[in-house]
């Protein structure tokens, strides 16, 4: 191979993103801390280049290079796409908050789009290598932004259990890798599914391999009994750090469960539905019931982001492609909804307050109506409520399940959404019928305020009329799986 | 005469070892880093192993990534756990309980 033959077009987004982090870096370093506007100025014109170029480079059929360890498919460019809205919507809603609370820093900025890039290079990889290294670079970036707030214990703790349940899960993952390295003999995604297709792997080697690989996937998406760590990180990590956690990185982790699964280990889908059943079940049901009890709302989404994480290994165990698009549309959902259901909290607080009780957004209704509105839509959506975004995605998910015959799965889904409606609902009662407390409705920026109204709106519209999105996921995943059954 | 299964035994055992180790340690911080690296040791043992069995370089040249990766990794949790120090003045995986439910 001739330097001649390397195509580095298909990586240009990350290219880029790396190339201008990099300056971004430096230049905060000779910015005083009232100038540091710029860097954040900066951070969103990055995310917005890389939008340029990931759509201008967008074909519709997968395109590798670095010798086949990175895909720039249709599935990857969707989901990237998502990843940049998502970081974008998230530095917008924490500006304030981020200055509220002495994050406001140049490191915030540089270690989130560490993170994005990490994403970034998870959802384009082809290879383990390529897998791990996306994962770690995300993984340490977060590590370091929980702990960011170095005076507060909480999120050095949370930042600790975060850590040391990440290193846990990635080294079941890689154990799980080495396995599957030894049966197949290569670390290329496409390799290994073909030497399991053919029969040529060593079985059992195989089945030693997808037991650590899933388990490691499991605590990546904190599915039951593998969610421990969930609870506290969301409720110790600053409130704009967990949905720095609770948003970009769900897409990401979709998508890595997706390569692994349906591209890497497709034709030995017999060996981890069951366990998928068994993680998703536990979860719908232990995120649901235990959410119930919470009174913190950060740790309520906590558990709900365990029971959305049940839903979506739903779809992806149907192991269909039917049910790997609904899964990406659910994922593209949840994670407008977890924006907007935080970006209503991190609204509300302000120095020296954190909105994060139930009882903090009592009476919000007649303090502000507009705001308690944003709060319902997020809040019917995430219990699937038509006609909101949040039920077409739960209902195509249990459809995927549905058409594979596991018709006890969709119901056990449907009771558990109900039991969960309650915990959702019970925050609307809150918002409109309970007195209000004296706690004043702080004033936002005006950039936030449109933000977190689009975003909300978009609930609703994406729930009525959810062909576009649906159309652009199924386009992506029959382009991108098209080509890979042919290799 | 050692042969693969006996690499693969000894990867376990390490493996083993480590998990138990960040399950069962309720001492000190610094213990479960070491059981976190100890981990990723006995993965790249399974990989160089394989690698050697299969001739193929891929398994070697992976462990040197995890290499570098443990060590920045080492590097943050020894960070965090210096923060935590100069918050709590302790650094015992016990008196981490601000956050339960």
């Amino acid at each position: 191979m001739s330097w001649a033959d390397l195509n580095l077009m298909p990586a240009l987004p990350e290219i880029f993103l790396l190339t201008a982090l990099s300056v971004i870096l430096v230049l905060d370093l000779f910015l005083s801390d009232a100038k540091r506007g710029i860097t954040y100025g900066l951070t969103l014109l990055t995310l917005l280049g890389c939008a340029v170029l990931t759509l201008t480079t967008w074909v519709p059929y997968p395109e590798t290079t670095f010798s086949g360890m990175f895909v720039d498919d249709p599935v990857s460019d969707l989901a990237k796409i998502g990843l940049y809205i998502a970081v974008a919507v998230t530095l917008v809603y924490t500006r304030q908050y981020a200055d509220n609370h002495g994050i406001f820093k140049g490191e915030y900025y540089t270690l989130t789009l560490f993170s994005l890039l990490g994403m970034m290079v998870m959802v384009s990889s082809s290879h383990f290598l390529t897998l791990y290294i996306g994962l770690e670079l995300l993984s340490l970036a977060l590590y370091a932004l929980i702990a960011l707030k170095r005076d507060s214990t909480p999120a050095l703790e949370a930042a600790m259990k975060y850590f040391v349940l990440g290193a846990l899960a990635s080294g079941m993952l890689l154990y799980g890798m080495s396995m599957l390295y030894g049966a197949t003999g290569s670390l290329f995604l496409v390799e290994v599914a073909n030497d399991i297709a053919s029969g040529q792997a060593n079985s059992m080697l195989v089945v030693f391999g997808i037991v650590f690989v899933v388990a490691g996937l499991a605590f990546k998406l904190g599915a039951v009994p593998f969610h421990m760590w969930v609870p506290d990180v969301y409720h110790g990590s600053p409130t704009a750090i967990t949905l720095m956690i609770g948003a970009a990185p769900k897409i990401a982790a979709m998508v890595f469960v997706w390569r692994i699964l349906a591209q890497g280990l497709g034709a030995a889908v017999a060996d981890w539905q069951m366990m998928l059943v068994v993680l998703a079940v536990l979860s719908m049901a232990l995120g649901n019931i235990t959410a119930i009890a919470q009174t913190n709302l950060k740790r309520m989404f906590a558990y709900s982001t365990v029971s959305h994480m049940g839903f979506l290994l739903v779809g992806i165990l149907a192991g269909t492609e039917a049910g790997y698009t609904a899964a990406l549309f659910y994922i593209l959902v949840y994670v407008l909804m977890s924006l907007a259901g935080f970006g209503i909290l991190l609204l509300l607080s302000r120095a020296g307050f954190d909105c994060e009780t139930l009882d903090d957004l009592k009476g919000l209704n007649q303090k502000n109506s507009w705001y308690a509105l944003l709060m319902l839509f997020a809040m019917f959506s995430m219990a699937g409520i038509p006609p909101l975004a949040g039920f077409y995605a739960k209902f195509a998910v249990l459809k995927a399940a549905v058409d594979v015959g596991l018709v006890w799965l969709a119901v056990v889904g449907v009771v558990f959404s109900l039991v969960g409606a309650f915990y959702y609902l019970r925050v609307v009662k809150c918002m409109y019928f309970d007195e209000p407390n004296d706690e004043p409705v702080p004033a936002a920026r005006p950039d936030m305020k449109l933000v977190l109204s689009l975003n909300a709106v978009a609930l609703l519209v994406l729930g009525v009329v959810p062909d576009s999105l649906l159309t652009l996921c199924v386009d992506a995943m029959k382009q991108s799986l098209s080509v890979v059954a042919g290799a | 005469m050692l042969t693969l299964t006996h690499y693969l035994v000894l990867g376990a055992i390490l493996f083993a070892i480590s998990v138990l180790g960040i399950l069962l340690n309720r001492k000190n911080v610094i213990v479960l880093l070491m059981a976190i690296e100890l981990m990723l040791l006995a993965v790249n043992y399974n990989f160089i192993a394989f690698s050697k069995y299969l001739s193929d370089t891929g398994g070697q040249i992976f462990v040197f990534f995890i290499l570098t990766v443990a060590a920045a990794e080492s590097a943050i949790g020894l960070a965090i756990m210096v923060g935590l120090f100069r918050n709590l003045r302790t650094i015992s995986v016990e008196d981490l309980g601000s956050l339960k439910g």
